[in-house]
């Protein structure tokens, strides 16, 4: 299939798709992403902070079984394969957005994939934090509350945000995959054209461009995460 | 004043009891400088967090002004934590702070305004001669600088105890000579009491008025440096 893709006609169409779908494509997809990222955020950043510091020896102890719950919830929620878990979520969807097809509809499934895994990634965030310098606020008598908002979160800012970096092109890779229930997106395109259309070209155009935005968020988080840490600034 | 009346701690794992302190009795007037002197594992550790309770005693009592922190409420022990600033031997400034921000972190944690914070800040930089470093984070300091800015934000809310956690065992032997004088300064001029743990010899001798010698959780010898004649090479 890769001799004629390149002949004209089929470049010209294929060009005109890109024309005239990409744009809106490009919108859906950082929209869903940005918005499922930010939703999975304010969900998984509590739930970190609970899962670092619930031990019976922690800052903040949790009673055991709420923890045990959490850990159990969260790992059953890592693994179930999102294709599967989308279209078992539908009802929540349908209650949340009123509907279960579409673009916004696409968040739902996407925050309850993705939370659990930004719960995971900001608790490991959480335990780098060196315990001396937990123990040294404890010795200044800084409350669980003052610890957490002013010693674990801001000295973990650099780490959280490289993690961040890495749900945010997670989520992007599972925004593609949303064009199963209508979601909309590069995701989309690439589906609809390329594999029930045969039109291969639109389907490559559409990767490149989800690779190239892969590419961007990790340059920005690296960026920023490099620039925030003050541990190195020689 | 501080008194511990037969303080003892024990850890217990699955199946083995560590016995770290065993009945411990000191008492530490104010204005002391007080030095626990011990080897590794003798369980000096243990006891000077036993102060603040960051540790908690198994058995026995610890009087602070006579009140016994061993029975009080968490907030109560906050309030008490606040005026025993502890010194540790890895500084433990926090990373993403400046030095200024460090200062005024113990003062943020009692709810002091951030214009006053920052104003004691400044003064305490300059007692501990770094007001030039108020910018600067901790990578970009000395060990002996980050040593005065932990100093500095230890003063910062007023302490009657300073204790400190090998404060110098990090250090080369000169910037510890310049971190004991600055102690010694602190003592003699802002009437706080110090309980410091090492095992440094010369720590002891130059800057202690009273020593316990701590061995296997058990303090073997105290009393004032004097008794020690034996142990060091006094100068005077």
């Amino acid at each position: 299939m890769f001799q004629d893709i390149f002949q004209s006609e089929k470049l010209i169409e294929a060009l005109v798709i890109v024309k005239t779908e990409f744009p809106l494509a490009i919108f859906e997809t950082l929209y869903v992403t940005i918005v499922s990222t930010a939703f999975a955020i304010i969900i998984g950043l509590p739930l970190g902070v609970f899962l670092a510091t619930g031990d019976k020896q922690g800052i903040l102890p949790l009673p055991k079984g709420i923890l045990k719950g959490l850990n159990t919830l969260i790992n059953l929620l890592r693994s179930v394969p999102f294709l599967i878990l989308m279209i078992m979520v539908i009802p929540i969807t349908r209650h949340i957005v009123g509907t279960s097809v579409g673009t916004t509809a696409s968040i739902v499934p996407l925050v309850i994939a993705s939370a659990p895994f930004v719960a995971r990634l900001f608790e490991s965030s959480f335990r780098e934090i060196n315990p001396d310098i937990i123990e040294a606020a404890q010795s200044m008598g800084a409350t669980p509350l003052q610890i957490i908002w002013k010693v674990l979160i801001p000295e973990s800012i650099p780490s959280l945000i490289s993690n961040g970096t890495i749900a945010i092109t997670t989520i992007l890779g599972y925004s593609a995959m949303s064009g199963i229930i209508g979601g909309g997106g590069l995701g989309k395109i690439a589906i609809n054209y390329g594999y029930y259309r045969y039109k291969t070209l639109v389907m490559i155009f559409a990767v490149i461009l989800l690779v190239l935005m892969v590419i961007a968020f990790q340059l920005l988080g690296d960026y920023l995460a490099k620039k925030s840490d003050k541990r190195f600034t020689a | 004043m501080i008194e511990l009346k037969n303080v003892s701690k024990t850890f217990s794992q699955a199946n083995a009891k560590t016995h770290a302190l065993k009945g411990v009795s000191l008492t530490i007037e104010k204005g002391d400088i007080y030095g626990i002197i011990g080897m590794s594992g003798a369980g000096k550790s243990t006891l000077i967090r036993c102060i603040n309770m960051l540790e908690r005693p198994t058995s026995g009592q610890v009087l602070i002004d006579g009140i016994d922190v061993g029975t009080l409420k968490a907030k109560e022990l906050l309030k008490i934590r606040r005026s025993l600033a502890m010194i540790f031997q890895n500084f433990n400034l926090l990373e993403q702070r400046t030095s200024l921000e460090n200062i005024s972190f113990p003062l943020e944690l009692s709810g002091v305004s951030s214009k006053e914070a920052k104003k004691v800040s400044l003064e305490l930089l300059e007692l501990v001669g770094l007001a030039s470093k108020k910018n600067a984070y901790p990578s970009q300091l000395s060990g002996g600088q980050k040593q005065r800015i932990a100093i500095a934000r230890a003063l910062a809310t007023n302490p009657k105890v300073l204790l400190l956690d090998e404060a110098t065992s990090a250090l080369d032997p000169k910037t510890t000579e310049n971190i004991l004088d600055l102690i010694k300064d602190i003592n003699k001029n802002l009437g706080i009491t110090v309980i410091l743990i090492t095992h440094q010899m010369e720590v002891v001798e130059n800057i202690c008025n009273k020593v316990a010698i701590l061995d296997d959780g058990a303090i073997v010898k105290r009393g004032k440096k004097e008794c020690f004649k034996t142990y060091f090479n006094l100068k005077n």
